[in-house]
């Protein structure tokens, strides 16, 4: 069985703009398959629909069309079963701001059937797997710094053991120090947890290192997805940023921006 | 079974979490809630203070009575502009810190979920709104030596169980309409409050504005109430509150529920359930 199935997936959304309301596709019809173990990176620009994709996944969306399976089970109608099998970290790390980092992971480990003396030890041995500092763990979160909030966020995810991870651009915005200790935690959650890996990015670099096939994403459609070097092979292209380039016929930051949702 | 009693058991668990949750934000905005308790004694001495001034204007009135009166309403109003407000940030304030995504994405039922936050709301308005009644009750020296506390404060949570129900279905406005949802919340709560007699008897409203006292909650809240505090009733004495209160709950909290998951199946279609709207 693979971990997700994705078949023509639509959706729309509407905008309103100085020409009125007009339906606007952010994903047309998108078709692919992860296996277990395996991690996947959709490239795309700004627009292109991946964060539209990731929202789907994590069954905050409905679609306006096809179908989405994750580990068997619909992610549009069997959603409780899907919620306990994914997790996701995006671009903003998403916290209660005045609550420490300890009290966030906390409560939403609640919301997983995590029971107290489940993360009493489980918490604070997570946060120093992820490289946050001890004496830190009480201050609330508005006075750590985005890096600091971004492993809080891992752990959140990875406290939960989510057998799916989503990833939506999770190191946007970070240093590079803080960067490549976020890209050796993925790598550690795949080999240590058999996490599947979902990772949407923009991040051209980070998609080649980190996944073991690689999709372009542009204007909500899937135009390729396929191992990075076979990628490169097939648009007979240096570097993936040339490979998106022959594959959408324009060059990878000039995304329409239309889709909306990202 | 066994699935039945670990899916039972994670809901509990999760329940626990959004009380868990709200204490945390109780603790960490400790002082915002000193300052809005503040805020509500100094409101409800105002209205309170009317019944001082009737006789200062000529007017006579039991002035002790009109106090007790106008301060059982003063409660009832602040009581239920807390749960209103607890149950409008499920969606409001989750939002306003972006954790809004995570929250509905976590495999905790919507039911358990707002019946946690619900919870939550009866606890913390129950200890305000006792703190608010005896500050008020000391400043005036009122002397009630009749008053069934208890028979109140039992009725209150009883009232409670529709406030939820009602609390759920502006909870959802936030959902369908992030920018406005929230003042449509506060609208909601004044109609109710208008309609239940507040500050005066249901009686001396129009016909029609009766009509809707009669389902209003808050109606048999604010009169049960003050029939135990001002002439110690007990709970044998309000039969018919109690089972007005809990036939509007019967009511109220199953359609709280599926206007809250239409408004949320519709967010889910329109892309509306994300931190920013």
């Amino acid at each position: 069985m693979n971990a997700l199935e994705v078949h023509n997936l639509r959706k729309e959304f509407t905008r309103r703009d100085g020409r009125g309301k007009r339906r606007v596709a952010a994903l047309k019809g998108v078709d692919f398959d992860i296996a277990r173990g395996e991690c996947v990176a959709i490239l795309g620009p700004n627009g292109s629909g991946k964060s539209t994709l990731v929202r789907l996944l994590s069954t905050l969306l409905l679609p306006d069309g096809g179908t989405a399976t994750v580990f068997g089970h619909d992610a549009f109608k069997d959603t409780r079963a899907v919620r306990r099998l994914v997790n996701r970290v995006s671009v903003e790390a998403s916290f209660f701001k005045k609550m420490s980092a300890v009290e966030n992971l906390s409560y939403a480990a609640r919301f997983y059937g995590l029971r107290p003396h489940d993360t009493k030890d489980k918490i604070p041995e997570i946060l120093t797997r992820v490289g946050f500092p001890a004496d830190r763990r009480d201050e609330p979160m508005e006075n750590l710094s985005r890096g600091m909030q971004q492993k809080v966020a891992l752990a959140r995810a990875l406290l939960t053991a989510p057998i799916l991870l989503l990833l939506d651009e999770p190191t946007t915005g970070l240093d590079p120090r803080s960067k490549q200790e976020v890209q050796e935690f993925i790598r550690e959650v795949r080999a240590e947890h058999d996490a599947t890996v979902l990772l949407c990015t923009h991040d051209l670099a980070e998609a080649e290192t980190l996944a073991d096939r690689v999709g372009i994403l542009d204007d909500g459609e899937l135009l390729c997805l396929e191992p990075a070097d076979q990628l490169k092979r097939r648009y007979a292209s240096a570097t993936l940023e040339e490979a998106f380039f022959a594959a959408s016929g324009h060059a990878f930051e000039n995304g329409n921006g239309d889709g909306g949702d990202d | 079974m066994r699935t039945m009693n670990l899916a039972l058991r994670h809901e509990l668990v999760g329940l626990g979490g959004v009380i868990e949750r709200n204490i945390y934000l109780v603790k960490r905005y400790i002082w915002w809630d000193v300052a809005f308790f503040l805020w509500t004694v100094a409101n409800t001495l105002t209205i309170v203070f009317i019944a001082k001034g009737i006789p200062a204007m000529g007017g006579k009135i039991d002035v002790d009575q009109v106090t007790t009166i106008l301060l059982v309403g003063a409660v009832i109003w602040a009581y239920l502009g807390i749960i209103f407000e607890i149950l409008t940030e499920t969606v409001a304030w989750e939002r306003w810190e972006g954790t809004i995504e995570y929250t509905f994405m976590a495999p905790l039922s919507r039911p358990v979920h707002l019946l946690g936050m619900g919870l939550f709301a009866i606890g913390y308005g129950v200890v305000r709104a006792v703190l608010l009644f005896g500050v008020v009750a000391a400043f005036f020296s009122l002397h009630l030596p009749d008053a069934n506390y208890v028979a109140a404060v039992v009725l209150l949570m009883i009232a409670s169980i529709s406030f939820i129900g009602i609390g759920m279905m502006t909870a959802v406005l936030p959902l369908i309409s992030p920018e406005k949802g929230t003042q449509l919340g506060f609208v909601a709560q004044g109609v109710l409050l208008v309609v239940s007699g507040v500050y005066y008897p249901v009686s001396v409203l129009p016909g029609w504005m009766q009509a809707i006292a009669t389902i209003s909650p808050a109606t048999y809240a604010l009169r049960g109430c003050r029939a135990a505090i001002l002439d110690g009733a007990g709970l044998t004495d309000l039969t018919t509150e109690i089972w007005a209160l809990l036939a509007i709950g019967a009511v109220s909290v199953p359609l709280g529920l599926f206007i809250f998951r239409t408004g949320e199946r519709y967010a889910k279609k329109h892309g509306k359930l994300k931190r920013s709207g």
